[in-house]
């Protein structure tokens, strides 16, 4: 191997080879795949335990990333579109939602919501987990869709509106399907946020990853050991979703569409 | 006013807010003190046009001379600051004017195409009378297939704007405006962003349009096209119009002296 990665002086980052076996993303991600399976086979007596309680709350924690984001989405479409809305007070209401919850913390969120759901309606604590999840990145939902439709060029609203669209269908059939393409990978990278996030409802006895493992340990005093677990767990699921969100800005930038 | 008057322009006047942003010295405080200055830029001052049914009208002038915020005033794209529009017997700068049925009425062409890159050629026709007309999905492709022929483009009916010269995807655009069976086409400079190669195809389809009595109302320095289908040509210059008449007599035997600068220009 070369002491040193051959650049061009114009260079600030050393470009990626196609076929690179050694990436950085390879050497986290199949290192951890290896660590969890060789760890249980090497020393089965903790490991194994571990392994085998964990998947509930792998479970869990999908359900709660998944919902999240999907909650998240709708909020979030409604906000930014509300952010450019010309109607000022539709605009004024989207823009202090947006500037409140970027402004507070997660977890005094979660907290927040919790409690104050809890006071008017009573919903299992896994539904106002997700609604606070999704309240939370909703906002920075927004802020990307609001980004997304305002970077469509100018002259495809105008070209929709010279052939008689209204701005709604316009809207509709023009700007936002563009806008999809443009807004998927921030959108991926979200999710990802999102999932490593959803760790924080472990406090509002959701028995996600992070919750079973704290259960599992408090039985049995190995902390160290469980909290590896679920820290390589979290770490191949974020690794395969960047990997997914990698490949999907792959693709669009190839598009020619 | 005749009768036959398609589009009536009536001391026209589009004035702009400009924000200037400079930075001034503060006496009193050491340091700057940032403000935005608002000016006022006229761009269109009294404009007074008719263009009759049937009737090609040609609008030169230099960059900066109002003819394209003209154009767009037509269709409101933009709003005219005080002054009335027609098309037909509809009041264009009336508030309460349902400008969607001007906007179905009248076609326009963009200097940039702006066709829509998500869908292909055929979908870019197709998709305003479906979703603004409500036609039928079926019978708006059929359509939207013919006019892909008439535009010398019957094979490209798949291929997405990127996939297309710029020559191409004008025509689809064209295509496209007419696809809404306009009784008025506006061109705002459709062959500015073209090789000159791509312009005598784009030409053509207009020539064509001209031919078939079609009214059309073009921004353009394209004298080829202005002596073989235009009627009048108008001359604009900050914002008024200062000479107009036939193609022969503006570009071979200008009046103005203003016009005779320009034209040396662009000749």
């Amino acid at each position: 191997m070369a002491d040193r990665i051959p650049t061009s002086d114009g260079t600030l980052i050393p470009e990626k080879k196609a076929r690179d076996i050694f990436s950085a993303w390879k050497i986290a991600f199949f290192g951890a795949i290896g660590l969890l399976i060789f760890l249980p086979i090497y020393s089965p007596d903790p490991f194994a335990r571990i392994l085998l309680f964990l998947p509930d709350g792998i479970l869990r924690t999908f359900q709660v990333t998944v919902f999240s984001i999907l909650l998240a989405l709708v909020i979030g479409l409604v906000a930014g579109l509300g952010r450019i809305s010309r109607v000022r007070i539709v605009n004024r209401i989207a823009t202090v939602y947006v500037e409140v919850i970027r402004g507070i913390p997660l977890l005094v969120q979660i907290f927040y919501i919790y409690y104050a759901l809890g006071r008017i309606v009573k919903i299992p604590d896994i539904a106002s987990a997700i609604i606070a999840m999704a309240v939370c990145y909703g906002a920075y939902l927004a802020e990307i869709i609001r980004a997304g439709i305002q970077s469509v060029p100018k002259g495809q609203m105008e070209a929709a509106l010279a052939l008689g669209f209204s701005r709604r269908k316009a809207m509709q059939h023009i700007i936002l399907p563009q806008t999809i393409k443009i807004t998927l990978p921030p959108i991926g990278n979200e999710f990802i946020a999102l999932l490593k996030d959803s760790s924080l409802v472990s406090i509002l006895a959701v028995s996600d990853l992070l919750r079973r493992g704290r259960e599992f340990a408090s039985r049995t005093f190995e902390y160290f050991e469980t909290l590896t677990i679920v820290a390589l767990v979290y770490l191949v699921l974020t690794l395969f979703f960047s990997w997914i969100v990698g490949k999907m800005e792959e693709r669009l930038s190839r598009d020619v569409r | 006013m005749s009768d036959n008057a398609k589009i009536r322009i009536e001391n026209a006047t589009k004035v702009f807010d400009v924000y200037i942003r400079e930075d001034e010295e503060n006496a009193g405080n050491k340091g700057k003190v940032r403000h935005v200055k608002k000016t006022k830029l006229s761009a269109v001052k009294g404009v007074t046009l008719t263009v009759q049914k049937g009737e090609v009208v040609l609008v030169i002038g230099p960059s900066g001379s109002g003819k394209s915020t003209l154009l767009r005033c037509i269709n409101r794209l933009e709003n005219l600051t005080s002054g009335t529009i027609w098309v037909d017997d509809m009041c264009v700068t009336d508030p309460k004017v349902d400008i969607r049925r001007v906007r179905e009425e009248v076609g326009m062409v963009f200097q940039s195409f702006n066709l829509f890159p998500h869908v292909n050629a055929l979908r870019n026709i197709a998709l305003a009378p479906v979703v603004v007309k409500g036609a039928e999905k079926k019978l708006a492709n059929e359509k939207a297939r013919e006019l892909l022929k008439r535009v010398g483009l019957a094979d490209k009916e798949n291929s997405y704007p990127a996939q297309l010269s710029g020559g191409q995807q004008q025509r689809v655009a064209i295509a496209r405006a007419l696809a809404m069976d306009p009784h008025v086409m506006l061109f705002d400079e459709p062959t500015s962003a073209l090789d000159p190669e791509m312009i005598k195809e784009v030409l053509d389809v207009m020539l064509s349009l001209a031919d078939e009595g079609m009214t059309m109302f073009v921004v353009s320095h394209e004298m080829g096209f202005a002596k073989a289908a235009a009627k009048r040509v108008i001359f604009m210059d900050d914002g008024e119009i200062v000479e107009e008449g036939t193609p022969d007599s503006i570009f071979n035997n200008p009046a103005k002296e203003r016009t005779q600068r320009f034209l040396k220009h662009i000749l």
